[in-house]
């Protein structure tokens, strides 16, 4: 393994929505990198892929979804074709994932603390008595306050919060090499919002561990993230650095996702105007146009972009963008 | 949870007596009466002697007067006499109660031990063959009224095979148990085959068991540590439910089997116009009903740290 070798390598990946209708393309070549220690964001509205690419890279896709092409390496090893066994060894240990919900997402019948303990006995071969010994240190680093006591409660007892802190020491507990955040905050108060990106932040930066984080809030992912990719109808449409991004967005959706931001001091620079929209909706995966597939919504599409399907072009600066009139 | 238990007991309290109401209004508006009962058989019994019987028994006093005695007798946890046979209602049902009992328990047992675990593979295979076979089975069992069943048991393993006695109680083993257990436990085998495929397959598809799967668990594991669990909650009160109802149903697998329990003294009873018997017996069918449930809810507070009752 040499040092230059990237932890998560996803190359041109396809998952297909089978149904009785036939099989559509869910995602459809989607490539991208993740170095150790790295945070890279996944950005785009709702249905348009984010979510199953990173169940592909755990290997939870479930029917009708499936693999359809591609190749997913962590630390070179192929890992989309592993036996589940070997699979299973991966997920938890090196590869974690926090899911959007933190009600629904902690088995309400078992004492968090023994969800976390799980993982020890899981991956550590600790005994149960140790392993619940570990999950409270595991609540303190995560910061719940009297962890010996909360460890006991059961989820409906924490605030929406505090389950989302359990899950990150559930996703932390064996320090994985890479932690996939599905819309983490999507579900809490703002307030809280804000710490449990900070704990996400400090904790992963301690460990050195690699971030995924998907989020349709192209302003948390640039908070977090150094690189960033839009995703629009299954496909990666562009890739740029988070501080690039907001000053030199190259396609016509991030800019769009770009102007609909509300910013501090945006009315005294422009003056008193509405905040922007991209009209019209992602369309249904099995209803997506020929060409661009933004080309519907698009203002600036013409004959080329409903015929040809423009290629992921490399921009100087290392950024990359699929769009004919990009720019 | 003492305080739990104590205050679900007492609120059974109420409901008997709501029961023990309903059961004097509708057996005091039934045409009919014990005394012109024995007339109708035949018995060429003359007026007078009837007139005197209808005197003896009380059938004779205003509506009131009747309830007053029915209600004093109640309090004192007395269900009666027999209008036939002269016993007190409580020893005929005591004599009766433990085979209807062991009988209910049997076939709930038969259910339980048959209906989860084939609920569960059909769950965990969900369209495959096995999962069609099994629901098969259990539409089947569903939709097959208990005598007709009865009398199918009877005639395969009866009179043709001869591996059990066609009815009757015996010595009150086994042997004689199985077939009236079977007839009356495949029901309830059914639909708990049901409802625990469809609670499983709910539970197997929540957010928790991806997240178990995303620790890295195997299969085993994940049912076994968290979908186990969370469906036998969901099954609970499939379970609580038939079991309750399930010394009622017996009413017609017990007539059909002669088996001596209470729901054959109710079948007789009724026929007689033995109205203190009946009485006790649908009082005693309606408490083990309320017992099982409270049972139930007790049940479930020890398993779902989420409720609470007040």
């Amino acid at each position: 393994m040499s040092a230059s070798q990237p932890l998560l390598q996803v190359e041109d990946l396809h998952i297909a929505l089978s149904t009785d209708a036939g099989s559509f393309p869910a995602v459809e070549g989607v490539s991208f990198e993740i170095a150790r220690g790295e945070t890279v964001g996944l950005v785009g509205e709702s249905g348009c892929g984010k979510s199953i690419t990173a169940l592909s890279i755990m290997g939870l896709l479930k029917p009708p979804l499936g693999l359809a092409g591609g190749r997913i390496r962590l630390t070179g090893q192929e890992i989309q074709n592993l036996p589940a066994a070997e699979l299973r060894s991966l997920r938890g240990k090196r590869i974690a994932m926090i899911f959007q919900e933190p009600m629904t997402a902690l088995n309400p019948l078992k004492p968090v603390g023994r969800q976390i303990a799980e993982m020890f006995v899981l991956h550590q071969g600790a005994s149960w008595r140790e392993a619940e010994q570990k999950a409270v240190e595991a609540l303190t680093q995560v910061k719940v306050p009297a962890p010996g006591r909360r460890a006991k409660d059961y989820p409906h007892q924490l605030s929406g919060g505090m389950r989302q802190r359990v899950m990150i020491a559930i996703a932390l507990a064996c320090e994985p090499d890479l932690l996939i955040a599905d819309e983490p905050t999507t579900a809490l108060d703002v307030t809280v919002q804000a710490e449990i990106v900070d704990l996400m932040k400090e904790l992963c930066a301690a460990r050195g561990t690699a971030i995924l984080m998907i989020s349709h809030d192209l302003g948390l992912v640039t908070d977090i993230c150094r690189r960033v990719c839009v995703m629009y109808a299954g496909r990666i449409v562009e890739q740029q650095d988070s501080e690039q991004i907001f000053n030199h967005p190259q396609h016509p959706y991030t800019q769009g996702l770009v102007a609909s931001l509300p910013r501090l001091g945006m009315r005294a620079q422009h003056g008193r105007r509405k905040l922007m929209e991209i009209a019209g909706v992602v369309p249904g995966i099995t209803a997506y146009p020929g060409g661009c597939r933004f080309n519907p919504r698009c203002s600036r599409a013409t004959e080329i972009c409903v015929k040809v399907v423009p290629e992921l072009e490399a921009l100087g600066d290392g950024s990359l963008v699929r769009c004919h009139h990009h720019g | 949870m003492l305080g739990f238990v104590i205050r679900r007991v007492l609120q059974m309290v109420p409901m008997l007596a709501a029961i023990a109401l309903l059961i004097f209004v509708l057996f005091s508006v039934i045409p009919g009466s014990f005394a012109t009962g024995q007339q109708d058989e035949g018995l060429g019994l003359d007026m007078a002697v009837v007139a005197r019987m209808r005197a003896e028994l009380g059938l004779d006093d205003p509506l009131h007067v009747r309830f007053g005695a029915y209600v004093k007798q109640l309090a004192t946890l007395d269900l009666g006499v027999s209008f036939r046979s002269r016993q007190p209602v409580a020893d005929m049902i005591a004599a009766r109660l433990w085979p209807s009992l062991k009988l209910t328990i049997a076939a709930m047992g038969f259910a339980i031990v048959i209906g989860l675990p084939l609920g569960f593979v059909a769950a965990l295979r969900p369209g495959s063959l096995v999962d069609l076979g099994l629901m098969v089975i259990a539409v089947s069992g569903l939709s097959l009224p208990k005598f007709w069943l009865g009398i199918l048991l009877m005639y395969l393993f009866a009179l043709t095979l001869g591996w059990f006695p066609s009815f009757g109680y015996g010595q009150g083993g086994l042997w004689h148990l199985t077939l009236p257990a079977l007839a009356l436990g495949v029901s309830p085998m059914a639909l708990l085959a049901r409802t625990t495929r469809a609670a499983v397959l709910d539970i197997m598809n929540a957010d928790f068991v991806r997240t178990a799967r995303s620790k890295g668990m195997n299969e085993y594991r994940v049912v076994v540590w968290h979908v186990l669990r969370n469906a036998l909650v969901l099954v609970l009160t499939t379970i609580g439910l038939q079991f309750g109802s399930l010394l009622g149903q017996g009413v017609v697998v017990e007539k059909l089997f002669a088996w001596p329990g209470v729901g054959s003294l109710l079948v007789d009873s009724v026929f007689q116009r033995d109205i203190p018997a009946v009485q006790g017996c649908i009082l005693v069918i309606t408490m083990f009903f309320l017992v099982i449930n409270t049972s139930v809810d007790i049940a479930y507070k020890l398993i779902d740290p989420r409720i609470r009752y007040t």
